[in-house]
């Protein structure tokens, strides 16, 4: 009853231009987005004709407007990439969209090829402006005012698991998975509780425990139910209680462990054992907790700390995970989970060079000392604001990286290559080949569908199972073949 | 990442329950720690935005999702 493994994110970055009279970020947002051209191609559009952001996963469509865009519009917004990833104008925002991978580790390498991406397009587009203004973009999840946007990730599902049965088996470990994904914020936002420094950039903005808007009174599940895929077969899961994560390490456990949790729901080995007695409550006292030792209360009266619920979540896994689905990956996401939450029993701060929240701690930590500074100084503010600057000479992550400070899982050279090459084992692989060796003969892309613009019209084709369009199954013909005799072989074979 | 570090990450991963030998180089690679730290903060003092003040006020954007 298990789904492939197929994981994707969404990232939504702060953009600011210095120097500006005023801030048009949509403005702003579009002319770096268009600034990037890796194809030299013509306009390909989105084809919004795929997607149903209203409908909700417990069985009702929503009233509203779904997205649509003119076609002069659509290609200044959107711009589709080779490495089978999306790269466009979201509201106010930049964002960029990993294509769909099988594990872990390729979802790190395609959401840093991402912030490539960004940096790439973001230097284009500065040439456009006045000497004195420079972009900046931040991967991060709050203005520190109250406005926040998203750092989403994506799991295929199998649609036979019960909505409720994902409610219950993940909002416990969503809850308690910041002690290890958070960014780290200073201040709170959004009429919390008060503190000088958080866990979370995000926590402070879930008001719900389930519900289908992103954009006001957030939910800790989100009930969008878009699966991109055959919706008879999957669902796709929206997650989008997480942070936006600059170190590699944490990347690799948010989501490599999310993607376990939902393989122990799928098989019913996690239902409602851990149901907590208030998820809204809990988001926010994990978040300001930096000991990671506070008890949570669950609905059965027993109280847990965070750890002791990872733990627990830790131990399913290492129970109900079979031979085969035990990869290398997954056996060193494994590992790594159990080595994090040992060492954050013992000292939370022993995890500055691994996870995000904790190495923007300890350098605050030091800054501080050397200054005197208070928590609220503007300065303390903006150094949590720069540690999410993509700039390799400003952003103090990046800094921090270069000098050797932080874990990394992936070389360099592997990130820039995935700039330009898909991964091979999804239908990414189909998608962006495509748009690399038959750019001029497609009209328009969506997650799953493809339309070829040919001699007879336009020929929609779909690809309704992300495990599918890989190398191994369509490699040879795709680099033996022209567009038509491609388009002709699939439309038969359907 | 530093060698104290890596140290204490091969411990954790392969020697679990070796038992950790004093090292000489610990105390050298706790200063160069610190000589590390206090070149960063110097980095930092040097590349963080000025006029952090009118920055961060003026730091806000349309929320999304």
């Amino acid at each position: 009853m298990t789904a492939p493994t197929i994981i994707g994110t969404e990232t939504e970055f702060g953009i600011s231009v210095k120097n500006a009279r005023e801030q048009d970020l949509v403005a702003a947002s579009t002319l770096v987005v268009n600034a990037y051209n890796n194809r030299n191609i013509p306009t390909i559009l989105w084809d919004y004709a795929q997607e149903s952001p209203l409908m909700d996963a417990r069985g009702f469509t929503v009233e509203g407007e779904n997205p649509t865009s003119d076609d002069a519009n659509n290609s200044v917004i959107n711009d589709i990439l080779i490495n089978g990833g999306r790269y466009y104008v979201d509201h106010a925002h930049p964002e960029y969209c990993t294509p769909e991978c099988t594990n872990a580790r390729d979802l790190v390498k395609y959401e840093k090829a991402g912030e490539l991406i960004l940096e790439l397009s973001r230097l284009t587009a500065e040439q456009l402006l006045l000497d004195n203004q420079e972009i900046i973009i931040y991967k991060n999840n709050t203005d520190y005012k109250g406005h926040s946007y998203g750092a989403h990730e994506n799991y295929l599902m199998s649609r036979k698991i019960p909505f409720t049965d994902i409610v219950d088996g993940l909002t416990p470990f969503l809850v308690t998975r910041q002690i290890f994904t958070g960014s780290g914020k200073v201040g709170v936002e959004n009429g919390t509780e008060d503190t000088d420094f958080q866990i979370s950039q995000r926590a402070d903005f879930f008001e719900k425990e389930v519900g289908l808007s992103t954009m006001v009174e957030r939910p800790i599940i989100n009930t969008r139910d878009e699966p991109h895929a055959d919706s008879k077969l999957y669902r796709r899961l929206h997650v989008i209680v997480g942070d936006s994560n600059m170190s590699e390490f944490t990347i690799y456990l948010k989501v490599g462990i999310t993607a376990l949790i939902l393989r122990l729901i799928e098989k019913g080995v996690v239902g409602s054992q851990f149901a907590l007695q208030d998820p809204v409550a809990v988001i926010k006292s994990v978040s300001r907790d930096l000991s990671c030792k506070n008890k949570i209360a669950l609905k059965d009266d027993r109280n847990w700390t965070a750890i002791e619920i990872q733990q627990a979540y830790l131990e399913l896994a290492h129970q109900h995970l079979s031979n085969e689905e035990r990869t290398p990956v997954v056996i060193d996401v494994l590992e790594k989970w159990e080595f994090v939450l040992s060492s954050l029993k013992s000292d939370p701060m022993s995890m500055g060079q691994h996870l995000d929240w904790v190495i923007k701690k300890k350098l605050i930590d030091a800054y501080i000392n050397r200054h005197g500074f208070k928590w609220t100084d503007s300065r303390v503010r903006m150094l949590d604001l720069q540690y999410h600057d993509l700039r390799p000479e400003k952003g103090l992550y990046a800094r921090l990286l270069k000098n050797g400070h932080v874990e990394r899982i992936l070389s360099q050279e592997e990130v820039v290559h995935a700039i330009q090459h898909p991964p091979l084992d999804t239908r990414a692989y189909f998608r962006g080949t495509c748009l690399r060796k038959f750019p001029n003969n497609i009209h328009s892309v969506s997650w799953n569908s493809i339309v070829f613009n040919g001699p007879t019209g336009f020929d929609k084709i779909m690809m309704e199972r992300p495990h599918f369009g890989t190398q191994a199954i369509i490699g040879e013909l795709l680099n033996s073949c022209s567009v038509d005799e491609l388009v002709n072989k699939i439309r038969f074979d359907d | 990442m530093p060698r104290e570090k890596q140290q204490e990450y091969r411990d954790h991963h392969i020697n679990e329950n070796e038992e950790i030998q004093p090292n000489s180089e610990i105390k050298d690679n706790v200063d160069d720690l610190t000589d590390d730290l206090d070149a960063l903060l110097d980095e930092i003092d040097e590349i963080l935005e000025e006029d952090s003040e009118e920055f961060v006020e003026n730091f806000i954007q349309r929320g999304g999702q």
